[in-house]
């Protein structure tokens, strides 16, 4: 029998407010252990939640920019479960009303676009940080990260291969990314990913019983976690076994999951509305005001580099990897008015530079407007292609602008006629063997020639220059 | 006359006119703690020495001429709005040794205004109960009849004003919390309307029902402290930003044509006949203010009990989850593992009555039962709010007894939760409802112990029961008296 997997994944994001969900304490990853706490996030006695209006905010622009439908009232609920990272014992999530439901993305896998549905945003509260002592039987709580606001993504179970369900995790990515409400640090786990996976013959249609993956910290993983898991329950089903309803932790070392738990110590989370917050009422005029304030979103953009600028989709795709290379590439083509010149340069040396010296594009050196400056002189003859990329490795350097490296280094292109007749002659003079043969012939000697002008000007000679004065004075010997 | 058994608005007075110090009246008072705390237990913990530096602060204060209503003026907090520094236990073994790091809103109020700070008082553990017994710090007794109990679950908070061991106090309502206790201590008592009072820093029973509220010697005080502790607060989303009245401006206005509604629900058999003859006599006296008294209904009252103890225990289920041992409080020493150290720790930090609500909570919300009880109780308390609405767009306020007995005896109804349910049967409807209610003495039965009548009022309309408490308090013929300790 032939199988058809059905994949649907939760993605919980953590936003990039300067403050926690329910106080103001900041969310800034790396302080120490504790330090950014007070009464209302260490679950003290007697302390209310207080919502944090930005955390709205940001979770209606991934909303919007996911065609959700905005739910013009939603309110808290409580998940109640105890572990020692959760302090209040409960933890303050979105269950009945969530801000968001119904919406989708489109992506490609392999060429073919793919629809696929989200069936819900919410807002919730992230848990602690368990530290163990490897040395002692103890557990330290940290709990910088507790109240810091998340949301969870819940897809529908619309992807059918291992594929599918990465490029959909590509686009979420890129797109929170995009709209700079997370940052999309999957390794600090400020963008995590569960997948619920199951199997059914093809042609049935309700599915087959679904295991949850956890513990998947990549792109990567995901899809490897998927696809074992794929074949993991295949050959369950072909060895005429049951696939089981359990919980299951990704290890990537080995490249297997593992049972964690299975249905029966499933947790009841008993959830309820959260007494302590009121309702959020979110009205068409404040949804009006967020959507103004979405940015272009990257597969807009692809699709506008290729068209605008005529680049391939490949490039565009690399160039608008991120919101800031994007931004960085069309200020080079406003400097420049060379788009191809641009990508070139930028996915080129720029992007080679910055990964050897691992920076963001945002601290480049080289800012577009003197990159635009460079391409310009290229296209002008002030210098030629090969000292470009000597004046680009001094502008990385020293951050200069080119001319001020060209003067500095006279590396301007000799484009005056006279100087460069007068060494022509000298290289004709000195290499009479080589002219000889070209005139009886060789045609092949003329870059030869080219070349040793070339030399003879440290490269600085326009080549386009050379070219006519050479010919000339060849026909004319 | 003591200073000590004065009310907060005739020491004012007396302060103003330099016949008396806070720390004149800070001293008499630990001089009646000390003589009849041995008996009441009022208190959980007395703060002795940092209220007599409080009153050197407000006396100074005062000579600066710096004087608010409530500047040197002793007031208790029951054990469960969180004091900086000073441990706040909730009557509770889990919180025996927990110190808060910060202020409740209220507290923090109260202490820009002045207020000495004597103690905390004695509650129910967590607030669960109607008597002041389940506390793990011991019994609270009424000082009207030391054999008996003073109410719950701010027993301590009313004791402490009975018996002169403060001059006014905090508590909090959570179904009856202040109302009841007030009534059978022979005390005003009020529970503001729900977002009223700030709630951060109150140790959270039934977070949609909980309200802090004072308890008084009289309805001016009443006012006065409402004055103090009123307000929107940021701190608290559930607070409303409404405009806070000088309630004092209330007290004199007189219920001349007043619509006074009388729901027959609440004058049901069972009501013990000194109760209801003392309620009858509130009825006439209300009438001969001006007033016109008409029966009116609120159907669902018969569902009052069910509804509130699904929905209060359910809250408190989660509520309570925070004190595992984890962070602060108890923690058994005895457990294995994680789980153990969470049973161990809650099975020991909790009592009976704590365990048995936070077991009626979990079910009641676990998934299958969910549908059936939290949100079916909260439908039926959709369709009371509505009812009251109505009934208060015909009626000025609502007239109702507080009780259906006094004071019963210490052990009587321990044993028996439903019994002792039932003695919450008026006052739970203006929790589930979020409306105020407050609570007057109205006379005394043979053997000397305290009635109370209750009066509610729509949503943010304290100062109509102000109006009609202090109309009724100044006419009516009830004598003065003092419990003989
Ligand atoms: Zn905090």
């Amino acid at each position: 029998m032939e199988y058809e997997p059905v994949i649907g994944l939760e993605i919980h994001a953590q936003l990039l407010t300067d403050s926690k969900i329910f106080c103001g304490c900041s969310t800034k990853f790396g302080a120490a252990p504790n330090s950014n706490t007070c009464p209302v996030c260490l679950g003290m006695p007697g302390v209310l939640p207080v919502m944090n209006k930005s955390v709205v905010e940001f979770t209606m622009k991934m909303a919007l920019a996911t065609n959700c439908r905005i739910n013009p009232v939603n309110r808290f609920a409580r998940k109640n479960y105890f572990y020692p990272d959760l302090p209040k014992g409960y933890q303050i999530s979105q269950y009945a009303y969530p801000l968001a439901e119904a919406g989708y993305v489109d992506v490609e896998v392999n060429g073919d676009k793919k629809r696929i549905g989200i069936t819900r945003i919410h807002m919730e509260e992230d848990a602690g940080k368990l530290v163990h002592d490897e040395r002692s039987p103890s557990s330290y709580v940290d709990l910088n990260r507790a109240c810091v606001p998340l949301i969870e993504i819940v897809s529908e179970p619309d992807m059918r291969t291992a594929e599918e369900a990465a490029a959909y995790l590509r686009r979420l990515h890129e797109i929170l990314v995009y709209l700079e409400i997370c940052d999309g640090n999957m390794e600090e786990g400020s963008f995590r990913c569960d997948a619920n996976v199951s199997l059914r013959p093809i042609g049935q249609a309700e599915f087959g019983t679904r295991a949850e993956l956890k513990n998947m910290n990549s792109f990567r993983n995901v899809q490897r976690a998927l696809e074992y898991e794929i074949s993991r329950q295949q050959y369950v089903l072909e060895s005429g076994g049951a696939v089981l309803q359990e919980t299951r932790l990704w290890d990537d070392s080995e490249g297997v999951t593992h049972s964690m738990r299975g249905k029966e110590e499933a947790h009841d989370y008993r959830y309820f509305p959260d007494p302590d917050l009121v309702p959020i009422v979110i009205s068409e005029e404040w949804i009006g005001e967020i959507a103004k304030t979405i940015p272009e979103l990257p597969l807009e953009k692809r699709e506008r580099f290729v068209r605008e600028y005529d680049i391939p989709p490949y490039d565009a795709g690399v160039l608008t990897a991120t919101r800031a290379l994007a931004d960085y590439y069309e200020e080079t083509v406003k400097c420049s008015g060379m788009p191809k010149g641009a990508s070139n340069w930028v996915m080129g040396d720029v992007l080679g530079h910055l990964k050897e010296d691992k920076l963001d594009i945002t601290s480049s050196p080289v800012k577009p407007k003197d990159l635009g400056a460079m391409i310009t002189l290229i296209e002008d003859d002030t210098i030629s292609g090969t000292i470009a990329k000597e004046v680009f490795g001094e502008m990385w350097k020293t951050g200069n602008p080119p001319g001020k490296i060209i003067e500095e280094k006279g590396l301007t292109q000799i484009s005056d006629s006279g100087a460069l007749e007068s060494t022509i002659d000298d290289v004709l003079k000195a290499n009479p063997d080589q002219v000889g043969q070209y005139k009886s012939g060789k045609e092949k000697l003329f870059g030869y020639l080219v070349g040793q002008t070339m030399k003879a000007t440290q490269g600085k000679a326009n080549p386009k220059l050379v070219n006519e004065i050479l010919k000339k004075k060849l026909s004319a010997l | 006359m003591e200073m000590n058994q004065l009310t907060i608005h005739e020491l004012q007075k007396k302060i103003r006119e330099g016949e008396t110090t806070s720390l004149e009246i800070t001293e008499a008072l630990f001089k009646r703690i000390e003589a009849v705390e041995g008996k009441v237990n009022s208190y959980i913990t007395l703060t002795k020495e940092s209220a007599l530096k409080e009153a050197e602060i407000a006396d100074k204060e005062i000579e600066k001429g710096n004087i608010g209503e409530l500047t040197g003026i002793p007031i208790a907090i029951k054990d469960l709005m969180c004091t900086k520094g000073v441990r706040t236990t909730c009557g509770s073994r889990i919180l025996e040794t927990f110190i808060p790091p910060y202020d409740s809103t209220v507290v923090k109020k109260l202490r820009g205004d002045g207020a000495v700070f004597p103690g905390k008082t004695n509650m129910d553990e967590f607030a669960m109960g109607s008597s002041t017994e389940t506390s793990y710090f011991g019994i609270t007794r009424n000082p009207w009849d030391l054999e008996r109990i003073p109410g719950g679950s701010s027993g301590g908070s009313a004791a402490a004003v009975a018996a002169d061991e403060c001059i006014a106090s905090l508590g909090s309502d959570t179904g009856g919390s202040i109302r009841q206790p007030a009534a059978l201590c022979g005390i005003v008592g009020m529970k503001p309307t729900y977002g009223r009072v700030s709630r951060f820093g109150l140790i959270a029973f039934a977070s949609s029902l909980d309200q802090i509220g004072p308890f008084t010697k009289d309805v001016e005080d009443c006012a006065i402290m409402m004055n103090a502790i009123s307000g929107y607060d940021p701190n608290d989303s559930t607070s409303v930003p409404a405009e806070v009245p000088d309630y004092r401006e209330f007290l004199s206005r007189g219920i001349d044509g007043w619509t006074v509604g009388i729901p027959k629900e609440y004058f049901i058999e069972g009501i013990d006949p000194e109760v209801s003859a003392a309620v009858e006599g509130v009825i006439k006296e209300v009438e001969k203010l001006g007033g016109q008294c008409r029966e009116i209904s609120i159907p669902h009252t018969e569902y009052c009990v069910t509804v509130y103890y699904i929905i209060a225990p359910s809250e408190a289920s989660s509520n309570l989850a925070r004190y595992d041992g984890v962070r602060y409080g108890f923690r058994s020493g005895e457990g294995r593992d994680l789980l153990d150290m969470y049973k161990m720790s809650r099975s020991d930090g909790f009592g009976a009555e704590v365990k048995r609500r936070i077991m009626i909570g979990t079910y009641a919300l676990s998934s299958g039962y969910y549908d059936a009880y939290y949100k079916k109780a909260s439908q039926v308390r959709a369709l009371m709010k509505g009812e009251f609405e109505r009934a208060f767009e015909a009626c000025d306020v609502i007239l109702t007894p507080v009780t259906p007995t006094p004071a019963f005896k210490v052990g009587e109804k321990l044993d028996d939760p439903l019994q002792m349910y039932l003695s919450d049967i008026f006052t739970l409807s203006a929790n589930l409802a979020g409306i105020p209610g407050i609570s007057v003495p109205c006379g005394f039965t043979e053997s000397g112990l305290p009635i109370g009548v209750q009066f509610l009022a729509g949503p943010f309309d304290e100062g109509k029961l102000l109006q009609i408490a202090y109309a009724y308090e100044k006419n009516s013929k009830i004598e003065k008296r003092r419990p003989v300790l």
